[in-house]
């Protein structure tokens, strides 16, 4: 395929419930923390499916419990997952039947047991990798068929960023979000606190008056928690790396980040995790936190995330492709092993804007049709949940 | 942004109203770094060395101004800035997201 040219369908897998998927993971997941070396096991005994151990689970209540839950939930119910093992220990506050029967919604199989139930660890793996097993020979068996670009959703993010991600990889990429909202498919950007100073930018996108307030108001909720915290946000954000590449400000930083999203409206704000609507351009209340961000847009139901890196970051996700993009070219050399796409000649004037973004574009239709990312390839599989809540 | 970056330039500026002007490549003291904004040619001569995507000033900038680049607040100064000079953390600060300010100002009292 030639730069520039249309593609209108790529391969993927279609759902019951009408979601379509781009990758058809077995998807493991442990309710809490004590069930993650269990799950763990599962998994490597079960090539291609895939573990998701995390901290949580436990000793958590109100929102911060249900925000764990929808993280796990929307995890299984990401349309790249074919199929579900939930691994419970017994007696965690994350209830296994609840996360099946809600995962279950899709229409795709869902399997759990508990550990306490089955008798410790070496009966809860070996009745782990049976399940796993028949649901692994299930997902082989089914065909990918074409679907049309514009049921693509993806997630904007930036991390390890310097200035050449203000002046290179986050514009292309604002191209390629264009390009993708053009053929009708779905932009989600986070990282509430890396708006902070240029919201005002971006609230003179939005579509709605009422979208206007709610930006504005989770930006001013996040900038209160910084306060309560006594803290200047320099030295966490921008962090180390980000000032070292010469970002002086968080203000800076912002004013950087934002392009990345392109120039559509901005047509909802959605909490971390909720599932995306389809259509258009979507802002998700969420930390910069990078692993945090990824695994709460594929919660939402993203198939893929592009990253920005100045600096390089080897990350990954879970469920989803993670393709990553710099303008530095040092960093593309130094770190190919997890780059993606150059657009570094950007700043030397070799590469405009508009084949920038077209380049960025043709990735995603690429890896959207199978094509692995650099992450992939690597085994990258982060996953973090976001806690808004102290452990009990 | 909605523009491509001009061939072989030493340092961009992202608007006319910007202080700043980001370097391309590592620039040497005494360096005649030339620049595009708002359509003008500008040059400056750098009185210390900037590394690649720092920031130097273009223009003098008084201690306590808000700082611009993409035609946009990034700060404040915190001392006078010459043309010509580095400009980072160390001579400006953010305005935003300062709870060590916000903290200062309501332990001043009982101090």
């Amino acid at each position: 395929m030639t730069a520039g040219s249309k593609q209108a369908t790529f391969m993927g897998y279609e759902r019951e419930n009408g979601d379509v998927g781009i990758r058809n993971h077995l998807l493991i997941i442990p309710t809490v923390i004590c069930s993650n070396q269990v799950s763990s096991r599962v998994s490597q005994l079960v090539p291609g499916a895939i573990a998701v151990p995390h901290q949580h689970g436990c000793s958590q209540i109100g929102a911060d419990k249900d925000r764990t839950f929808d993280v796990l939930a929307g995890t299984g119910m990401n349309p790249n997952v074919g199929a579900v093992l939930i691994i419970s220990l017994g007696c965690e506050v994350v209830d296994p039947q609840a996360l099946a029967d809600k995962i279950r919604v899709t229409g795709k199989p869902v399997e759990w047991f508990d550990i306490q139930s089955v008798g410790g660890s070496i009966k809860a793996i070996e009745h782990g990798a049976k399940l796993a097993r028949e649901l692994q020979a299930k997902l082989h068996m089914q065909p990918k068929v074409p679907i049309p670009l514009s049921r693509l959703k993806v997630g904007v993010k930036c991390g390890g960023s310097d200035a050449t991600s203000g002046l290179a990889s986050n514009p292309a990429l604002g191209a390629a979000a264009d390009s993708l909202v053009r053929e009708g498919g779905t932009i989600v950007i986070g990282e509430t606190t890396e708006i902070i100073g240029a919201e005002h930018v971006l609230a003179e996108r939005c579509a709605e008056p009422v979208i206007k307030e709610q930006l504005y108001h989770i930006v001013d909720r996040f900038e209160r928690e910084v306060e309560r915290m006594g803290a200047d946000m320099r030295g966490g954000n921008p962090s180390p790396g980000n000032i070292a590449g010469g970002l002086s400000t968080i203000e800076e930083k912002s004013l950087g980040c934002i392009s990345k999203c392109g120039t559509s409206p901005i047509l909802g704000v959605i909490e971390y995790a909720e599932q995306l609507p389809e259509g258009g351009l979507y802002f998700m209340d969420s930390p910069g936190n990078d692993i945090e961000c990824v695994s709460g847009m594929a919660a939402a139901g993203a198939h893929i995330v592009c990253f920005t890196t100045g600096r390089g970051t080897p990350t990954g996700a879970a469920v989803i492709p993670v393709i990553k993009i710099t303008g530095n070219g040092r960093t593309f050399k130094l770190m190919e092993d997890n780059m993606d796409v150059d657009v570094s000649p950007m700043l030397d004037g070799s590469l405009p804007l508009e084949e920038a973004g077209e380049r960025v574009w043709q990735e995603i239709i690429e890896v959207a049709d199978g094509k692995l990312t650099k992450a992939e390839i690597l085994g990258h599989q982060e996953f973090s949940i976001n806690r808004i809540g102290p452990s009990l | 942004m909605d523009h491509s970056l001009p061939a072989g330039a030493d340092a961009i500026v992202m608007d006319a109203r910007d202080h700043v002007a980001t370097a391309l490549r590592d620039l040497q003291a005494g360096e005649v770094v030339r620049y595009q904004a708002g359509g003008k040619a500008g040059s400056v001569t750098l009185l210390e060395a900037v590394s690649f995507g720092h920031k130097l000033a273009v223009s003098d900038i008084s201690e306590g101004t808000e700082v611009r680049k993409y035609g946009e607040v990034i700060g404040r100064s915190v001392a006078f800035i010459e043309a010509g000079r580095h400009v980072h953390v160390h001579n400006i600060e953010g305005i935003r997201g300062r709870g060590d300010q916000a903290e200062a100002k309501e332990g001043g009292g009982a101090l």
